[in-house]
């Protein structure tokens, strides 16, 4: 048993690595849920905004997230980055509970969203996504909706919307996600008339109108073109100050450009998490050195 | 100078290479008309394709010859008889003074009724099916029996709503049991194009609404269903159609030819255009047999009056979601 501590303390990757001081540099990564950590984390770093503890995540009896723990900093950007199918929108949307929308889809383990266990007896999963927002690889607008419908629609869907606050709740998430300039004159037109990053930045207003606390982005940069994405990661930048940012991308210099922390996910498995100036510059773990040398993936 | 053959059988330099003795050509295969020889749209695939073309729009026009003849006949014997008494008059025994008004009525108001009946529970059904049953073998054996049931021959349905409605329910010879057997007869039709309908929309916009924190149902209501609506709406037409044109279950749950009194409630007694024009036709007068052309030709009015406005009503929802 003493033996394994070690590696229980460090990312749940029971694979021996011949890198010795894992554990060190992960330190903010390990809430594992069976060994109490003494009060002195509390001082070493601020609390985290969402962590996960033990995450595994199965579609039907095919098991694509193995035990992962990681805790996401409050009002930072964390990438999560990996080869195509290791699992990084699964573990995104376990962070949302909407994994579990698919059928067939489950997951075990812990999520919580400051301190609290979002898949614990009796929440409400459809209260949990309205305080984590989602924005998604390929733009969704509402097509029969206006571009300000669209900006209202989760308000107005939720019953939440009070008439008298729309105009400025709706101005205020479209200055936000920096399309105000572009579409003040023609907000009645339909969402899908924008162009594709346009679009996607309606749907970043779209999510924050409902003011979360959260933000998930599933490759949001992978349908346009490097302007329309060079827009959207200033505008991540922009929003750190906040929202806590997850950012799904298979692009590691956009990872690189955009991040404080960064994830790197293999078959299911979290191999390593640390800021990410660290992780891409001198690595502990020879899969991710390999990953982001290009040696794979 | 090699030429390709382009129609595929042959050997290259038979055909296409005589053809070709003719005509002056440049070095480059290139004839003075400026095209190439690689890409001459002249030979055997080409009057093959012509043909095909002639006979699809033969297969379009000879059905359609068919039914403008059809049309043609019935309007000329009928448009004698055309006229505001006509559609004002309930029936009589004397044919110059028969009207179709109680025949009309009765089929505006099955035709109503069946729709607010079969409507909610076929899109009910469709819903339940597409957005909330699991998918497995209990729904592909639903999904196989309710296009089975589109297929059932009418007048079992009559038979059905003669076993139900009439006998066991008690409702007797009335609207009601007509409208309802009706109302299962479309059921199966509500449904499919229903669910045909909800499977277009993009499950990306469910996602979306999800993530938003909207719930299920109101994703399907607010979301979903305004974007299935043209085709759903589609389904209606198809419906509507089928519950005015049905004659043989009618016959069987007991519509009258001849009533003289409009239906007053559900369990009136009741005629339909269909009915009264069956009726008609099998009398031996010439008289009569105007009578019935004059009928069809309102059938066929009211028919395609109640098409246009649901095609109308698709048209704009279309429009408003392109
Ligand atoms: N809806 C689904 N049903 C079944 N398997 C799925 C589904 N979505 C994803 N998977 C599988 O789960 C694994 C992880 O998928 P995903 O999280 O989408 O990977 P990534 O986003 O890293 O490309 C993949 O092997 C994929 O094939
Ligand atoms: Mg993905």
């Amino acid at each position: 048993m003493t033996e394994l501590a070690p590696q229980l303390l460090s990312v749940p990757s029971p694979s021996a690595t011949p890198v010795e001081d894992r554990k060190a540099s992960n330190g903010a990564t390990l809430p594992s849920a069976r060994i109490e950590r003494p009060a002195r984390r509390e001082q070493m770093e601020e609390s985290p905004k969402l962590t996960a503890e033990e995450l595994s995540a199965w579609f039907g009896a095919k098991q694509v997230l193995q035990r992962v723990s990681l805790a996401i900093p409050a009002n930072r950007v964390t990438a999560i980055i990996g080869p195509s199918g290791c699992g990084k929108s699964t573990l995104l949307r376990c962070f949302n509970r909407m994994h579990e929308t698919v059928t067939g889809a489950r997951a075990t383990g812990k999520v919580r969203l400051d301190g609290q266990d979002i898949y614990a007896r009796g929440v409400d999963p459809v209260l949990i996504r309205r305080q984590i927002g989602m924005v998604f690889q390929k733009p969704n607008p509402f097509p029969s909706m206006s571009i300000r419908d669209n900006v209202l629609s989760g308000l107005r869907l939720t019953g939440l919307l009070k008439r008298e606050l729309a105009e400025g709740i709706m101005e205020r998430a479209l200055i936000q996600a920096a399309l105000w300039e572009e579409v003040q004159d023609r907000l009645s037109e339909p969402g899908i008339s924008l162009s594709g990053g346009q679009q996607q930045r309606l749907c970043i207003a779209r999510a924050l109108a409902v003011e979360p606390e959260v933000l998930l982005m599933d490759e949001p940069c992978s349908a346009l073109d490097p302007i329309a994405t060079a827009r959207i990661e200033d505008l991540m930048h922009s929003l750190s100050d906040r929202y806590t940012i997850v950012i799904v991308t298979h692009n590691m210099q956009q990872a690189a450009r955009v991040s404080d922390q960064t994830a790197f996910l293999l078959m299911g498995e979290l191999v390593e998490f640390g800021a990410t100036d660290q992780l891409f510059t001198s690595p502990h773990d020879v899969r991710t050195e390999d990953y982001i040398t290009g040696k794979f993936g | 100078m090699s030429t390709w053959n382009h129609n595929g059988k042959g050997d290259p330099g038979s055909r296409s290479a005589r053809r070709n003795n003719g005509r002056q050509t440049d070095p480059m295969g290139v004839n003075r008309t400026g095209r190439s020889d690689r890409f001459d749209a002249r030979g055997w695939r080409r009057i093959g394709e012509k043909l095909f073309v002639w006979a699809c729009l033969a297969a379009v026009f000879i059905p359609l010859l068919m039914l403008a003849c059809l049309l043609g006949d019935v309007i000329i014997d009928g448009i004698g008889r055309l006229s505001w008494g006509f559609l004002t008059s309930p029936p009589s025994r004397r044919a110059g003074s028969a009207g179709i008004l109680t025949a009309m009525v009765g089929s505006l108001y099955l035709v109503g009724l069946t729709a607010a009946l079969a409507l909610p529970l076929g899109v009910g059904a469709a819903i339940y099916l597409e957005e909330y049953g699991r998918r497995g073998r209990l729904s592909s054996f639903i999904e196989t029996n309710i296009s089975n049931l589109a297929g059932v021959p009418s007048v079992i349905y009559g038979l059905l709503g003669l076993g139900i409605f009439v006998r066991a329910l008690g409702m007797g010879r009335s609207l009601a049991a007509g409208a309802c057997t009706l109302a299962l007869l479309v059921l199966p039709i509500v449904i499919m194009a229903s669910r045909e309908a909800l499977r277009t929309v993009p499950y990306a916009l469910r996602e979306a609404s999800y993530a938003l924190g909207v719930t299920r149902w109101r994703t399907i209501r607010s979301v979903v269903l305004p974007m299935a609506l043209p085709g759903i709406l589609t389904g209606a037409i198809l419906s509507i159609s089928r519950a005015m044109g049905e004659t043989a279950p009618l016959i069987v749950v007991g519509a009258l030819a001849y009533i003289s009194f409009l239906p007053r409630g559900l369990d009136s007694p009741y005629s339909a255009l269909p009915i009264q024009i069956f009726n008609w036709v099998s009398r031996p007068q010439q008289e009569f047999l105007d009578n019935a052309a004059a009928g069809i030709v309102v059938l066929m009015a009211v028919l395609l009056a109640l098409n246009a406005v649901a095609i109308l009503l698709r048209n704009r929802y279309q429009r408003r979601l392109d």
